[in-house]
């Protein structure tokens, strides 16, 4: 990827998220009610919600209107909580860690899981295994995060109950932490207890957002697979005397993992999406969890500022992903 | 998941010429007779649910809370699949569930494939203006996850069953679109559209008689995944509230409610869970076969 | 009388995937030392067959009937598994067919062209790199350093069989199968490669199995010839002999067709339906249904 490509790529992802913007103030400004009565706290006082008005200029046309709620939110202000009479802001900067902990975990285990039974089943490949495995993993491909996470439920949580069934850690341990990426500052400092209990605790959501993705990964990596292996650097390798299993890693893999990685970006940010409900079925505290609870609750500021986030990073997560591939595949930069 | 852009490379196979010819092929394909097959009993469990189900699914009695399965010691005689905390009988639930899961399926998938297969059509036959427009819009749409797409929909339509359908639709019928309009392109490109173009037949003519006929067998793929992709949406949002109201009886709502008092009776939990299951599976398993069997090329 | 370097005997080999079509029928060639032996032949007259076969890589799709392939005297087809993949890589090497394909887009050229040295040999990095250094130096590539650290699609075509052609010859093998080497190529690099592995050929030692449908390549670099047709052995002979005197009528009809060296995509469809026809009745093949 060369540097007018990248540049392009981040000129039409603040276009996106310009248009992610534009969406969610629309779909608030159709939502029946003064969206000045949804940004403050009830005890607010005639005069606290002219000057409101005013501040938010909602005597202006809906141009201007814009205008003003997109500097806000470029400035990071997205008003308070409803429900929690809270800066959403700060709400969010509790929660998020979480979740990316959470997303981050549930992606390592699906593309190592995915890529380890890729290339078990290339190796296998002309045996019985080989069939079996397709078989099953096309059922996996069928079953999505929400239905894995529920029979996890029961399979690991009531009938063999080896993982806690709710929350991120034991209360008792989580008032030692300085910052809220718990799992990372527990290993960075030792708290070897801490980071036992938290992985416990991640080990469900995280197996019912990468099975999925496994699935996935070992379908497309598979058959990228089948591919490299047939080509002439392949068979060449092997009268060189490559063993196998280095002829699919360190031959085959490389030129396979592309539309892999490609797929993989997309299905992330699909996951990242996915942890809204996962998250909601372990009581897991991130962000997905808190945006369930304020579309219950009909907290618009928290809706909008989670809905924003979650954009950002779906948008940042495409283009970490066109990087990588970038740098992955040095063909691509010759002729990219 | 891949994209579904099929071909046909020549002489394709038109879907009026669809009876015995078309059905031949699918009624060879296993995935097809089983989850088809279980499909149909499904939809014959929702509209006779009243006549099969042995009780009320509304109907409380406090005294019969929490009873186990027939299987397990201390059942209650007639409540095969036990009862829930308010004294339900389960398995009259999850069969009256049945009738949202299939409505929600049928109403919401054939809705966006409408809307989708519309927009494809004049994106990808069109061109020009129609496909720019309808392009970028399709792109926009893809920039948001859908999960949270449809809970801030919810958020802003209200909840309840019309939401629920209405959220579907708004955030898939992009699936059409891209699928149809990406077919519609490879079609317009073949021998016989221009062979149509030469005896004079009008654009809309060639579109409609032509075009739309080589789309449908994916077009009919498709509906089948998205059904299965809409029952599971709204089994999330039953199961986090944001559907019906708790009294009427749906998988999602059973689960979430199951979920609540799991290690008192896992039968409340388990059973609406196979349903949406095997439901999800079937449409899934439907879906696939049909594609395969309906693909003109993977058929040769 | 010393034992010839490769002796096929009686080979013979049906396609499962065709029913059980011949793909080889009682082919019996033999290969000294130092020799470089054109296969010529149209496509599926069976010629990477046996290409195929004195490599050990025949698909699964192909199953030997009858024969033998002896190598040094031993049965290449009979050999175990471990014995025979030490054999391939070592003794016997393969120069493909496309250098477009046969480079690994994502390995640095050093990587590949050091694989067989210190997979084979056992020859440590440093080691691997001098004579890395000396291979490309002998196919006449300058500033070896520079390729070496390239990756395959930094390199032109030519650049890359050249390169090709040094790991095939960089453990200084007996045989080397050239699998049509240069068709992928533009007509002036094609005979600066021919000139090459001649040359490599010579300064090596090494016998040379040439599979070729361009009877021009074959009279530029060949000693002997040996032309298929529909997996027989249609006429075997030193190659100017074979050019100025032909036996066989199919062979008459090539020359004159004349696929040349200047020439080389021009096909071999010139040469009279006649003519196949008495091939099949040689062969006892019935008329095609075309």
């Amino acid at each position: 990827m060369t540097a007018s490509d990248l540049l392009n790529r981040l000129f039409m992802a603040v276009l996106t998220l310009l248009g992610v913007a534009v969406i969610v103030f629309c779909l608030l400004r159709i939502v029946p009610g003064d969206p000045i009565a949804m940004m403050i706290s009830p005890s607010a006082t005639p005069a606290d919600i002219a000057a409101l008005r005013a501040h938010y200029g909602l005597d202006l046309g809906l141009p201007q209107q814009f205008g003003i709620w997109f500097m806000d939110v470029l400035k990071g202000n997205f008003g308070t909580s409803i429900s929690q009479r809270r800066d959403v802001m700060e709400l969010i900067g509790e929660r998020l860690p979480a979740t990316l902990e959470l997303a981050f975990a549930a992606l390592v285990f699906g593309v190592l899981a995915g890529g380890v039974i890729a290339t078990l089943g290339t190796l296998a490949r002309r045996t019985a295994l080989d069939p079996a495995l397709d078989f099953i993993n096309g059922l996996f491909l069928a079953v999505p995060d929400f239905v894995w996470a529920l029979a996890l439920v029961l399979l690991l949580g009531v009938f063999w109950p080896v993982f806690p069934l709710s929350g991120r850690i034991d209360p008792e341990l989580s008032t030692y932490f300085h910052t809220n990426f718990y799992l990372i500052e527990s290993l960075l400092t030792g708290k070897f207890s801490a980071f036992g209990d938290l992985i416990a605790h991640m080990v469900m959501p995280m197996l019912a957002l990468g099975l999925p993705l496994a699935a996935i990964v070992v379908r497309t990596l598979k058959e990228a697979l089948a591919e490299a292996m047939v080509q002439d650097y392949v068979l060449l390798a092997r009268l060189k005397g490559m063993s196998p299993i280095r002829l699919v890693l360190q031959e085959a893999l490389r030129n396979a993992v592309g539309p892999t990685l490609t797929l993989t970006g997309v299905q992330f940010t699909f996951m990242i999406g996915g942890t809204v409900i996962v998250e909601r079925i372990f009581s897991y505290p991130g962000l997905g969890n808190m945006a369930i609870d304020a579309v219950i609750n009909r907290d618009l500021p928290l809706i909008q500022g989670i809905v924003l986030t979650f954009g950002a990073i779906f948008i940042l997560v495409n283009i970490l992903v066109d990087l990588i591939a970038g740098w992955l595949n040095p063909r691509g930069a010759a002729h990219g | 998941m891949a994209e579904i852009v099929t071909t046909t490379a020549d002489a394709p196979v038109p879907l009026r010429s669809l009876p015995m010819k078309t059905i031949k092929p699918l009624l060879r394909e296993p995935r097809v007779v089983i989850a088809g097959g279980f499909l149909i009993l499904l939809l014959l469990i929702a509209i006779f649910a009243p006549y099969i189900a042995p009780k009320d699914p509304l109907e409380q009695d406090l005294m019969l809370g929490n009873m186990p399965p027939v299987t397990s010691p201390g059942a209650e005689p007639g409540y095969y699949l036990g009862t829930d905390d308010l004294g339900r009988d389960v398995l009259s639930r999850v069969l009256y569930g049945s009738r949202i899961a299939l409505t929600v399926a049928f109403v919401a998938a054939s809705l966006s494939a409408i809307i989708g297969t519309l927009m494809g059509l004049a994106a990808g036959w069109y061109g020009g203006w129609a496909d720019r427009i309808i392009s970028r819009l399709v792109d926009i749409w893809m920039a948001f996850p859908p999960v949270l797409l449809s809970v801030l929909l919810v958020a802003v339509l209200g909840s309840g069953l019309h939401s629920v359908i209405a959220a579907i639709v708004i955030i898939d019928w992009t699936r059409f679109c891209r699928v149809v309009r990406a077919e519609t392109m490879a079609q317009a490109r073949l021998d016989y559209v221009m062979a149509a173009e030469t005896i004079g037949f009008s654009r809309s003519h060639i579109l409609w008689r032509e075009i739309l006929p080589n789309v449908a067998p994916v077009l009919i793929a498709l509906v089948s995944l998205e059904m299965g992709i809409a029952v599971i949406v709204e089994a999330i949002l039953s199961f986090v509230g944001l559907s019906l109201s708790s009294d009427i009886p749906t998988w999602g709502g059973m689960i979430a409610q199951g979920r609540q008092m799991i290690h008192q009776g896992w039968w409340v939990f388990v059973f609406p869970l196979i349903a949406l299951f095997a439901t999800v599976l079937a449409f899934n398993q439907l879906g696939n076969g049909l594609r395969k069997a309906l693909d003109p090329v993977m058929r040769r | 009388m010393t034992q010839p370097l490769v002796a096929i005997e009686g080979l013979s080999a049906i396609s499962t995937r065709d029913g059980g079509a011949p793909v080889l029928r009682d082919v019996s060639l033999t290969l000294e030392k130092g020799e470089v032996r054109g296969l010529v032949g149209e496509s599926g007259a069976g010629k990477s067959t046996i290409a195929k076969a004195l490599l050990g890589i025949l698909p699964s799709t192909v199953k030997v009937t009858g024969g033998f392939i002896r190598f040094e005297g031993r049965d290449l087809l009979a050999m175990p598994r471990r014995e025979l993949s030490d054999l391939m890589g070592r003794d016997i090497t393969l120069i493909p067919q496309d250098p477009q394909t046969a480079l690994n887009p994502a390995r640095r050229i050093e990587a590949q062209l050091t694989d067989g040295l210190r997979l084979k040999l056992g020859m440590g990095k440093a080691a691997a790199h001098e004579r890395a250094l000396q291979l490309l130096d002998e196919v006449q590539i300058r500033n070896p350093e520079r390729v070496l650290n390239a990756y395959p699609h930094e390199l032109s075509g030519g650049m890359r069989q050249r390169i090709l052609i040094a790991s095939a010859f960089a453990l200084n093998p007996k045989l080397v199968v050239a699998d049509e080497p240069t068709t992928a190529l533009d007509v002036t690099v094609q005979k600066e490669i021919l000139r090459l592995i001649r040359r490599m050929q010579e300064a090596h030692g090494t016998a040379v199995i040439f599979v070729t449908h361009d009877l021009g390549v074959v009279a530029k670099i060949c000693d002997r010839v040996t032309l298929l047709y529909a997996g027989k052995v249609i006429e075997d002979g030193a190659t100017a002999d074979m050019l100025t005197q032909p036996k066989h009528i199919y062979t008459s009809a090539l020359i004159a067709a004349g696929p040349r060296y200047d020439r080389p995509n021009a096909g071999l469809e010139p040469v009279p339906e006649a003519v196949f026809r008495q091939l099949r009745a040689e062969i006892g093949i019935a008329e095609r249904r075309v």
